[in-house]
């Protein structure tokens, strides 16, 4: 009902979990994607986690993690896995409901 | 032959289920991946849980149960049935369940990825246990959710490596696929020991069948082998695994029937020996398989009787009719009757359901009746296995048993039971209708008896009041009569024996009479004899008298010489 306030009382607009598997070039690549991502399209506006489930692995189980990267958009919406290094940017803005800057260098990849 | 005992042999894990470890000769190939495959309903997931289950239960090998179609919760409810208590185990940190959620309206692909969470969880469960069994069940499902099928099959290709090199025993279930053995083609992965699953209706009866597959390094039974879910778990029941040398007992114990027993030179059957009554319909095996395990109970051991006719009530109240009286048995606990429609159970059930009460009672007796009825469900070839079975399970059980067999009208005179059984027991007694004229009458023979001799008359017995009475043999002029004609015999022997014991009565009053005319014609003889030696005597006595006198007188004569001269006695001679 009122979106403008819903950040203010609530926390953050964005919460994004990702979590990764060590150094993996997969893992590497999607922290890189995503930390390009918040700051080009959500600065201030997101609470991002990084989960190295190496170190935590038994958060793997009780956040349902099969794939590794995975991104779990938690806020705003329904609960999204999206799995992958997070390269599809067009795919993934779509699904974080953002739509692409024309300046982005990655959305012509 | 030298060297053959010093080959290593391939390690193995128990799975501790029921028959299992027998055809795959000691159990899965331990630290490997096993896969189960077969169709919906099948007992995968079931057989899978049994062997974390039994792993943690009889071998201390805690487990790790990784679940893609059912949660922990729902797992855990199926299972109670069997007696698993999966909570408990978890909670005992001997059990973790895993359920793996993978959903497709939830996932997104943004890019290249890989299964190392699946990885690091199922790690992470291992690790945090010391798991040494895995079972993944239905890991098919991250092909619904994933769409990557290159990235899928490497990963899956990975896993099985990486489950093989932690070094624990897995089984992966699949689901059958068509032409192949599971829908993905898993099998390409797996390549020590697959095992194959199913479930086949025949004749509107289900029975489940197992097969090993491929058992790389290892011996195994490669026939399908029927195996039941059953209230313990899974049961697989080996065809021809039982060998032949069983211990066997010289004992002898009772028919129930006395003249049945006289007909065995050892007076009654074997202990742990089997035996089969056949007859016609109407000839009474029923009562004669209950005096057998009447005379079981009497002798304070546990009988068990599976009637597949008769409601134990009904037996019960029949045998009564005949002067036995089982009901005071099934109070004590002696005897026990299992009371079942054939048509109620495969075969393998039955089978099972046999074992079972089998296992529960400890019986001393086993009476199946009748055999004949279980064609009915299975066809002759498997009826004759689950037989075989059965019969060797008892023989190794040291269980005297007894079964009958119904044989139809036509065929009883080829003597021939359908089922074949008649190589695999012990004694075969026959009983049948011996037809004569107007009516019917039982006939009971032996047509065989392992090791001991038998009478091979076949010997007419009665069904009375006071239980079977076998009467004895009557030969008349055209050999063994029965029935009626045994009556006429009967009354024209007494009468002819009656005739015969007038005769000899009248014979001997002719004796009489002739003794008492000789004896008195030697008294008459007697009489004159004496009359004539008085007669004799006295003219004897008078002759003698006479001489007595003539020489007296004439030594008067003599002396009167003397006396008197010229007596005229003596002048006499002068004179002449």
């Amino acid at each position: 009902m009122e979106p403008e306030q819903a950040p203010a009382t609530t926390g953050p607009e964005y919460v994004l979990h990702l979590f990764i598997t060590g150094a993996t070039p997969n893992s590497t690549q999607a922290v890189r994607n995503l930390q390009d991502i918040c700051e080009r399209y959500l600065p201030g506006r997101v609470e991002l986690q990084i989960v190295d489930i190496y170190q935590q692995p038994e958060l793997a189980r009780s956040e349902r993690i099969v794939a590794a990267p995975t991104l779990i958009k938690k806020q705003p919406g329904l609960v999204r896995f999206l799995v992958g290094d997070l390269s599809d940017r067009r795919r993934v803005l779509s699904l974080l409901g953002l739509t692409p800057d024309p300046l982005d260098p990655y959305l012509h990849d | 032959m030298t060297a053959a005992p010093a080959l290593p042999q391939l390690p193995k894990a128990p799975t501790g289920i029921d028959g299992l470890d027998e055809i795959t000769n000691g159990g899965l190939p331990l630290g490997r991946p096993t896969l189960l495959c077969g169709s919906a309903g099948c007992g995968k997931t079931l057989m899978s849980v049994e062997f974390l289950v039994r792993g943690i239960q009889e071998f201390d090998e805690p487990g790790v149960l990784m679940a893609f179609e059912e949660t922990a919760d729902e797992l855990a409810a199926n299972v109670t049935s069997l007696g698993f208590d999966l909570k408990q185990l978890v909670a005992d940190k001997k059990l973790r369940l895993d359920h793996v959620h993978v959903d497709r309206s939830e996932i997104e692909e943004t890019g290249e990825y890989d299964l190392e969470g699946l990885f690091i969880r199922l790690g992470y469960a291992i690790d945090s246990i010391g798991a040494k069994r895995v079972v993944l069940d239905t890991i098919e499902s991250l092909f619904s959710g994933f769409s990557n099928q290159a990235v899928l099959r490497s990963e899956i290709r990975r896993l099985f490596r990486w489950l093989k090199d932690k070094g624990v025993t897995t089984i992966i279930t699949a689901e059958r696929g068509e032409g192949s053995l599971t829908r993905q083609g898993l099998e390409e992965y797996v390549s020590d020991c697959v095992i194959l699953l199913d479930n086949r209706v025949i004749n509107q009866i289900t029975t489940r069948r197992l097969r090993i597959v491929k058992y790389r390094g290892s011996i195994h039974g490669t026939n399908e082998y029927p195996y039941l879910i059953t209230e313990d778990g899974i049961s697989v029941l080996p065809v021809t695994s039982l060998k032949l040398e069983h211990e066997v007992s010289n004992e002898v114990v009772s028919t129930g029937v006395p003249g049945l027993d006289e007909m065995f030179k050892s007076r009654g059957l074997y202990r742990g020996s089997s035996t089969l009554i056949t007859g016609t319909a109407g000839t009474a095996k029923t009562t004669l398989a209950a005096a057998f395990s009447a005379e079981s109970c009497r002798r304070g051991e546990r009988c068990l009787y599976f009637a597949f006719e008769e409601s134990p009530q009904q037996l019960i109240r029949n045998m009564q009719s005949v002067g036995m009286d089982l009901q005071p048995f099934v109070e004590q606990g002696l005897l026990h009757i299992e009371a079942s429609r054939p048509t109620l159970n495969g075969l393998e059930q039955h089978l099972v359901t046999i074992h079972k009460l089998i296992g529960q009672y400890q019986p001393r007796t086993v009476v199946i009746d009748p055999i004949s009825n279980l064609v009915s469900v299975g066809s002759i070839t498997e009826v004759r296995g689950m037989l075989t079975r059965l019969i060797d399970y008892l023989k190794v059980q040291g269980v005297t048993a007894l079964f009958t067999a119904l044989v139809s009208g036509r065929n009883a005179n080829q003597e021939m039971t359908e089922e074949g059984v008649s190589s695999l027991v012990d004694t075969w007694i026959h009983v049948r209708d011996l037809e004569g004229i107007g009516e019917r009458n039982r006939g009971v023979s032996i047509l065989k008896a392992r090791g001991m001799a038998h009478s091979n008359q076949v010997r007419e017995f009665l069904v009375t009041e006071e239980g079977i009475r076998l009467l004895d043999v009557v030969i008349g002029p055209g050999g063994i009569v029965t029935g009626a004609s045994r009556h006429t015999q009967y009354l024209q022997e007494q009468a002819a024996s009656l005739a015969a014991e007038q005769e000899i009565e009248r014979r001997e009053r002719e004796l009489e009479r002739k003794r008492r005319v000789l004896e008195a014609t030697i008294a008459n003889l007697r009489t004159e004899f004496e009359s004539v030696e008085e007669e004799l005597r006295r003219s004897n006595q008078e002759e003698e008298q006479r001489h007595q006198e003539l020489a007296q007188a004439r030594q008067q004569i003599a002396a009167g010489h003397n006396a008197r001269p010229g007596a005229h006695s003596a002048a006499a001679p002068a004179n002449s």
